[in-house]
């Protein structure tokens, strides 16, 4: 929480001003029992009505008096939280923004996305409440106390005894309920793995026809729910009637104190009711108070977990300076493809065990086509993200256009790389908000161009508003096919010196998957391109096919040489083409 | 607005009949607490008559004090028993209910038609299972103990104050509107703003989830400057619409609470008139206090509770729709239980959509005797599934019929004809639990020695032997400690344990390294022989083993007939077959 509390630096003003006004209106409400008291001693036994109406304006008075301090402490109060929510909102974002691959590998985008939302959703609400209530509940309980005192001691020390006993139930019970609360939580997390694991499963449960079992270990899962449900139940159902009897416990100590008090003069009567009216004040407040601990709680764990984040810092260190020189960069923005040269590279994951690639080199000529391919895990999407430096080699030295990656700025070398990943995705808004993400700059006729290479065209030309055409959020109103094809053109607006396509035609057909393939490399300023495949047909025209086995590189070479001398490649191209028929295909 | 009320009515009713059950608990849980906020009024007015008993220096009624104290003793011991039992019959009731609620509610999962979970997403039905029925849950019990005994505070208050003095509580009357005309005024100002925060947190919601799941993307193409700018822009505006949302509706409690300070000081006004002119005592002034004090707390409790009320209700309605929702068809009475089958399969005049205004499969016809294997291709999307989903009878035909062994599938027990297949899908399915449960999970009684034997005749058990528990590991719930590849092993195992008469497979396209992939076809190729077989195919070999291939393109069968035919005929297949020549 502490270093969150940086946030809260231009709301200093907030943060005390609010508690402030709430303690002032607090005080205010403990002067009601008093003017009462004043009352019924002064007013009803000496039967003077003025004085009755002149307290009972004072009443009227301290109640909007209460209520002018109370409006401004909720609008510091809600100020500073408000405040405080947006400048963390803004800063975790940009944190998260910093973060590499390998810390977006092991937080994962969907814990970060609850950071994001309601865990800092849940902090504002704790903030908001703490600064209303934290001092205000403890200030009335122990208020009531002192006020007790003023009027008489020997009865206050019937709140001395009962507020120190009400506070051990209070939160003794919710000691007990809240890690109970947690086994319910589990319990409840159980039933929706059944329940989710039920509807993946739906087809291979009904084959089996095991839809009775299911049911019967659901019930079962859902009967002791419901059991650990009961048994919190009961424990926190304690709380109002215990709480109950204590107080009044309390009063008939005061009522007994009060009877002997008044017999002998020491008190009034209207001193014995406002005695009274102070006990039942108590009660109201811990209860808020025991409410409020619970909010408190949530938020600091959530706090917590956002703090967690924002101390992961990026693994990447980002050269400050470019170390081109302008003349280098002029030499790069006219070149069209750039060479890529691998130097004994090697990559150990974080918290992976063993490398994932292994002493891997080779050198890629400017406008050369490599192939990579190789079993699953053998490391090929781990080659290609070493190249705009999504991961930084452990070992070894990756460099491209001469330079070692490391030299350049992120932003520099990224302008220079194209890149189509694995996961087709694209974002809310329209083909050409979409495309624009490659360069901003580009005009329409550019567009056309990449999606045209992308063989993207004639469907974007179908769709209604062409361009404009909205695309839902992660293009799911396009098929995997046409949205692999409009991040490919994405990726080709950039007009990238090195160009990756990280197994991004696995749903296109194979004549499509041709004639993209030969599109690309017609381009005028065709870049490198690096194609990673498990289709042996797609790579098998490459400049140069790089054959990884588990993180080792098992060969390089054209695909005749490796059919020759390379077995994992032959292994690989004889499973999905015949052996015997050179001609052999494999229909989608 | 009408249809709204109409619809949660009838929600209401829905739920008065899972209440039922439990009649005596609600009656129970409603005496109690008619009893509790009696007496917790009731004591309120002792306490006054005590402090009447206490007038001034010597002149104390003790023993008056004294009795008045013990009959206070044994009422809140009593209120307090009541309380508890209360309590804890509104807890029974809730959790009761909603088990009941979520029993139901899977029940009917297991019988609904396919077309309803492949037709929604798994994530909305789940919420509907899980997060609305907590919801609904919560709603409940708070209805129940704060309603009840809010409405009940409130009327018996009232009894009590006209039974001492009808003045005072006409004053206490006439002051409570002001409360409620406050508190809703301001409820309506604050609705807008909530709804133009929740609006703004909704666009910033949907905005950080596109730029931190698609980060990868961002940084790739640089677009973090932007990406900042954009949230930033949402995240002022959210900053003030917050702002006002939440200071807007803070304020209601501080006016109330004024408001009740108003109560507070009409009654104490006119009580201490009235004791002036000796028409009302110190006493019952204190008790008139006492229950200002309390008087307004349930009406700003019942506003909250209604909210949630409603809440509950929405949220029961959406679990009703999915308890309510028509389960597939019964089999009928005189069905057919299919037994030995021997595995002719045959389809005529097949007609099947998914959605009434797109024909899919038209007009098929398809003769496949015992022990043939049929291979189905086509490009990716042309749904070759629905073929699959056709035969093991995961959706019905819409015309024609499908026969096994003779037997329309309409009239055949739906058990014995799903049993009579062996599935192995490409999405490679396990449940949360043992390797060994999951291989046994069509015939969970297998020996040790049967499933071992399933396993290794699926080229699975070599794998299994070397994990560290064996047959007993654990599968995580997303199978994340085991391969794709060896998941599949896994799905074959499990079919090999029953092996039954004919084979439903669909061959994966996924990334499956090259040794494991030749077990997999070794370990299909062993389950086919003898077996009438349908293929989803993406393998050379297997589709020119194939007795017939079946050539899907968007959803219709266009050409039909073995792998040489086929090319000769030089259509659509041989396009297919040829297409990678085309560089």
């Amino acid at each position: 929480m502490k270093s969150l509390l940086q946030y809260m630096n231009d709301y200093k003003k907030e943060s005390v001003l609010g508690p402030l006004f709430k303690l002032l209106e607090a005080s205010f409400e403990l002067l009601v029992p008093l003017v009462m008291s004043a009352i019924i001693d002064t007013g009803i036994a000496g039967k003077d009505t003025g004085y009755i109406l002149r307290m009972s304006g004072v009443l009227v008075a301290l109640g909007f008096v209460g209520l002018a301090c109370s409006i401004t402490a909720q609008y510091f109060a809600a100020r500073a939280a408000v405040g405080f929510a947006t400048k963390l909102r803004h800063a975790l974002f940009g944190h998260i923004q910093s973060l590499s691959y390998t810390e977006m590998d092991t937080l994962g985008a969907s814990t970060l996305i609850t950071r994001m939302t309601s865990d800092i959703n849940q902090v504002q609400n704790g903030l908001n409440l703490t600064l209303r209530l934290l001092l205000r509940s403890p200030f009335v309980v122990f208020g009531a106390m002192v006020m007790a005192f003023t009027i008489d001691v020997k009865a206050a020390l019937v709140f001395a005894v009962v507020i120190p006993v009400l506070c051990l139930v209070v939160f003794g019970i919710m000691l007990i309920s809240m890690p109970l609360y947690k086994k319910v939580q589990k319990g409840l997390d159980r039933v929706l793995g059944t329940t989710r694991e039920n509807l993946t499963g739906v087809r291979v449960i009904r084959a089996f026809t095991r839809e009775a079992d299911e049911k019967d270990r659901f019930d079962k899962e859902n009967q002791a729910l419901t059991h650990m449900q009961m048994t919190v139940g009961r424990i926190s159902a304690l709380m109002n009637p215990v709480t109950y009897v204590i107080i009044n416990i309390g009063l008939l100590a005061v009522l007994r104190r009060g009877s002997i008090a008044v017999n002998a003069g020491d008190l009034t009567q209207g001193q014995v009711v406002a005695l009274v009216n102070y006990m039942s004040q108590i009660l109201t407040e811990l209860i808020k108070m025991a409410n409020l601990i619970i909010t408190i709680t949530k938020a600091l764990a959530c706090a917590g977990r956002i703090e967690s984040v924002m101390k992961e810092e990026s693994s990447l260190k980002e050269s400050v300076q470019s170390a081109l020189t302008e003349p280098e960069q002029k030499e790069i923005k006219e070149t069209p493809g750039a060479g890529v040269c691998f130097d004994h590279v090697c990559l150990t994951y974080k918290s992976a065990g063993a490398e994932s690639l292994t002493d891997v080199s080779f050198r890629a000529a400017p406008g050369e086509t490599i192939g990579v391919i190789g079993g699953t895990g053998s490391g090929k999407s781990t080659l290609v993200n070493l190249i705009p430096r999504f991961y930084d080699a452990t070992g070894g030295r990756v460099t491209v256009a001469g330079k070692d990656v490391r030299e350049y700025s992120l932003k520099e070398l990224r302008r220079m790389v194209g890149v189509v990943p694995q996961k087709a995705q694209l974002f809310l808004g329209t083909i050409r908000s979409n495309l624009l993400w490659g360069d901003e700059d580009a005009t329409d006729e550019e567009l056309w161009q990449a999606l045209t290479v992308a063989q993207a065209r004639e469907f974007v030309e179908k769709k209604e508003g062409r361009l404009e055409g909205a695309v839902a959020q992660g293009g799911r109103n396009f098929s995997g096919g046409q949205r692999q094809r409009l991040t490919i053109a994405r990726a080709l607006v950039r007009k990238p010196r090195v160009l990756i396509l990280d197994d991004s035609a696995s749903a296109l057909d194979f004549a499509t998957d041709a004639a993209l393939r030969k599109a690309i490399r017609e381009m005028p300023d065709a870049p490198t391109v690096f194609i990673v495949s498990q289709r042996a047909s797609s790579i098998r025209h490459a400049d140069q096919i790089i054959v990884l086995d588990d993180g080792h590189v098992a060969g390089i070479g054209c695909h005749e040489e490796l059919l020759e001398n390379c077995p994992v490649y032959r292994e690989i191209y004889e499973s999905q083409f015949e052996k015997a028929e050179e001609k052999g295909g494999e229909p989608a | 607005m009408k249809t709204d009320v109409r619809q949660s009515g009838q929600t209401l009713i829905k739920v008065l009949r899972y209440l039922r059950r439990y009649w005596f608990f609600l009656i129970l849980s409603l005496i109690f607490a008619g009893v509790t906020v009696v007496l917790t009024l009731y004591v309120p007015v002792l306490t006054g008559q005590a402090v009447d008993l206490i007038v001034e220096a010597g002149q104390v009624d003790f023993e008056g004090v004294f009795a008045i104290g013990k009959r206070i003793a044994v009422l809140v011991a009593v209120t307090a028993l009541a309380q508890w039992v209360m309590n804890v019959c509104n807890n029974k009731i809730t959790y009761d209910v909603i088990r009941d609620i979520r029993e139901e509610a899977f029940g009917r999962l297991q019988i609904l038609p396919l077309k309803y979970m492949d037709s929604r997403n798994s994530g909305e039905i789940v919420s509907r299972v899980i997060a609305d029925v907590d919801q609904f849950a919560d709603g409940l019990l708070m209805g129940f103990t704060q309603l009840f005994t809010g409405v009940l505070t409130i009327l018996g208050t009232l009894g009590f104050m006209f039974s001492i003095n009808v003045w005072i509580a006409l004053v206490v009357v006439l002051i409570t509107p002001v409360s409620l005309v406050v508190a809703s005024f301001i409820a309506n100002r604050t609705y807008s703003m909530f709804h133009l925060q929740s609006e703004t947190r909704g666009e910033q919601t949907a905005l950080i989830d596109e730029m931190i799941g698609g980060q990868k993307v961002v940084q790739a193409f640089g677009y973090e400057d932007k990406a900042m700018e954009r949230f930033d822009e949402i995240n002022g505006r959210l900053e003030k619409y917050s702002l006002r949302a939440i200071f807007f509706s803070s304020i209601t409690n501080p006016s109330t609470r004024f408001v009740n300070s108003l109560v507070y000081t009409g009654v104490g006004l006119t009580g201490a008139l009235a004791a002036v002119s000796g028409r009302l005592t110190v006493g019952q002034l204190s008790c008139f206090l006492s229950y200002a004090n309390q008087y307004t707390k349930p009406f700003n409790e019942i506003s909250g509770v209604v909210t949630e009320l409603q809440n509950a209700l929405a949220c029961a309605s959406r679990i009703f729709e999915l308890i309510e929702e028509e389960p597939q068809a019964e089999d009928d009475p005189d069905a057919v239980v299919l037994a030995d089958v021997k595995g002719t399969v045959e389809l005529s005049h097949v007609d099947f959509r998914y959605r009434p205004d797109v024909p899919l499969i038209q007009d098929l016809n398809l003769c496949v005797r015992p022990g043939k294997r049929v291979a189905i291709v086509g490009p990716t999307g042309c749904g070759k599934t629905t073929i699959i989903n056709l035969l093991m009878r995961f959706y019905d035909v819409d015309d024609g019929k499908i026969c096994v062994d003779g037997v329309p599938v309409r009239h055949a027990v739906r058990d014995s004809l799903r049993r009579s297949y062996g599935m192995v899908l490409q999405d490679t399915w396990l449940k949360a639990g043992t390797i060994r449960e999951n291989i046994a999970y069509g015939r969970p009684e297998a020996s040790m020695e049967e499933v071992t034997e399933a396993a290794k005749r699926a080229y699975a058990h070599s794998f299994i032997v070397r994990l560290p528990k064996g047959y007993d590991t654990v599968i995580a719930e997303d199978g994340g400690n085991i391969s794709q590849g060896q998941k599949q092993l896994l799905c074959i195992a499990r079919v090999m344990l029953c092996l039954p008469p004919m084979l439903i497979l669909d061959e994966a396209t996924s990334s499956i390294d090259t040794r494991t992939e030749l077990k997999i076809q070794r370990a299909f190729a062993k389950m086919m022989e003898g077996r009438t077989s349908f293929i989803v195919a993406h393998r050379l070999s297997t589709i020119r083993e194939a007795d017939v291939i079946l050539v899907m393109k968007d959803g219709k069968i266009i050409e039909q007939g073995r792998h040489e035919e086929l090319l000769q005929k030089n259509g659509f297949y041989a396009k297919l077959y040829n297409s990678q020549f085309a560089v």
